[in-house]
């Protein structure tokens, strides 16, 4: 195996591009070294991204926020504006392993990493986030949940990096929120998540909506219905009972040891609500 | 031997060494380096035994490559005692028996520093949530949480 630290993008996607046999990008490294561990993969190239200028900086614009690839997850529950804006995103971050995995682990690598599982992933689809993906022909934006393509697939071809994650700024009367469900209280794999960002008009009935679940299909659903059963309300019992039943609906979980097929959907369907009703009162408070 | 040839700065100390690409920052510590405090447990980052801090943040050493130490300041447990005194942490865990095989426990230590730098006064829920990424499976961790709690009393009044 090559270990590689390239100073420049160009440098990397070079190196990925032009690699014989299996080339990984190191990041945070929190799956890919437990990967080469377990033997499930091989690298004959590693490029790891962490010594190029720009992929370690949270960058704050006008615009929005821009996460570099190389970000610590805990970096971003230290970046008090990040917080603000996007609350639901950094708990889902900061949800991740535990302290040492924290210090590591990167949102472009929970991504990229494509386990349906994945906690920050639902957060970022709610949150409209993009990807920003550099190439040899120059640079692409797409939406987050066009990453994965299954469990452990994604869609960027050979030589190409995800260089940063970049979210707007919340519209007005407008919030984030993601709740997760595990058999412990923290250290553990999502059985079931839930994003939720909602924005109110000034009467405080929601006026657009993205709900989105993991851990319960092969990739991130974002679900339409779902943003279609609550918007016009003020999250009656009415709406948040539509909202449950067609998350539930939406799901099309596998039966393992951590959750039964009947106990995602139901669970789907309670967490839509209780994020629905987090990311409300978020909004209504601002 | 040929390898990758590493500069980095451990305990404050500035050391060099040569390495596989695939070697872990745990196997140079401990094979290389003669740095046996950090322990491996489970090698894929779920007990925590392995813990060392990297430029200021706690990570588990055996999910961080050997040739990525390249510029970094690495602090492991061997740089914890100031000569032959003791930190408060290691004292106390001392005096409140917090440990039986000692596996886990320079990882314990190297995690509650950590906590203590963000949190001087942590409750015992933000201790246990702190030390979550560290397995004992010999105390109970019932000392360990109060071992930290005396030493963060202590550290406070210093």
């Amino acid at each position: 195996m090559d270990y590689v630290r390239p100073s420049s993008l160009k440098e990397a996607i070079g190196l990925l591009k032009g690699a014989r046999g299996n080339a990984f990008v190191l990041a945070g490294g929190s799956d890919l070294l437990v990967r080469m561990k377990g033997g499930f993969v091989e690298p004959d190239l590693v490029v790891d991204i962490k010594a190029i200028k720009g992929l370690n900086e949270i960058a704050l614009s006008a615009s929005g926020t821009s996460v570099g690839a190389a970000v610590p997850c805990a970096a971003l529950g230290e970046t008090a504006a990040l917080k603000q804006a996007w609350p639901g995103v950094v708990e889902a971050a900061s949800l991740i392993g535990s302290r040492q995995i924290q210090g590591r682990c990167t949102i472009a690598g929970n991504l990229c990493n494509a386990s349906p599982a994945a906690d920050s992933v639902p957060a970022l689809v709610a949150a409209g986030a993009r990807a920003v993906i550099a190439g040899s022909e120059g640079t692409r934006t797409v939406a987050v949940e066009d990453i994965p393509t299954g469990p452990g697939r994604t869609s960027l071809a050979k030589g190409e990096i995800i260089e940063a994650i970049v979210l707007g700024n919340p519209l007005p009367r407008s919030a984030d929120a993601y709740l997760r469900f595990i058999p412990r209280t923290e250290m553990d794999i999502a059985v079931v998540g839930v994003g939720v960002n909602l924005t109110l008009d000034s009467e405080g009935r929601v006026s657009s909506a993205r709900v989105a679940l993991g851990a319960v299909a092969p990739t991130v659903l974002l679900v339409h219905e779902a943003a279609k059963a609550i918007i016009g309300t003020k999250l009656d019992a009415g709406a948040l009972e539509a909202l449950a039943s067609v998350c539930s609906a939406a799901c099309r979980p596998i039966d393992d040891k951590r959750g039964t097929i009947e106990f995602r959907k139901k669970v789907a369907g309670v967490l839509a609500q209780r994020a629905a009703r987090t990311a409300y009162e978020r909004a209504r408070a601002r | 031997m040929s390898g990758i040839a590493v500069s980095t700065t451990i305990n404050g100390d500035e050391v060099e060494f040569l390495c596989q690409a695939e070697e872990t920052l745990l196997d140079v510590l401990r094979d290389r380096l003669e740095l046996t405090g950090a322990k491996e447990g489970c090698g894929t980052g779920d007990c925590g035994a392995c813990s060392v801090i990297v430029d200021g943040r706690l990570v588990c050493s055996c999910l961080v490559l050997g040739a990525e130490a390249e510029g970094r300041r690495i602090e492991t447990i061997e740089g914890m005692a100031t000569g032959d005194t003791l930190h408060p942490l290691q004292a106390k865990f001392l005096e409140h028996a917090a440990l039986q095989c000692g596996i886990c426990t320079p990882g314990f230590l190297m995690a509650a520093k950590d906590l203590l730098s963000r949190i001087r006064d942590p409750t015992e829920e933000e201790i246990r949530f702190g030390l979550a990424g560290n397995l004992c499976r010999c105390t109970g961790y019932d000392k360990i949480v109060r071992a930290v709690q005396d030493a963060a009393s202590v550290m406070r009044r210093a």
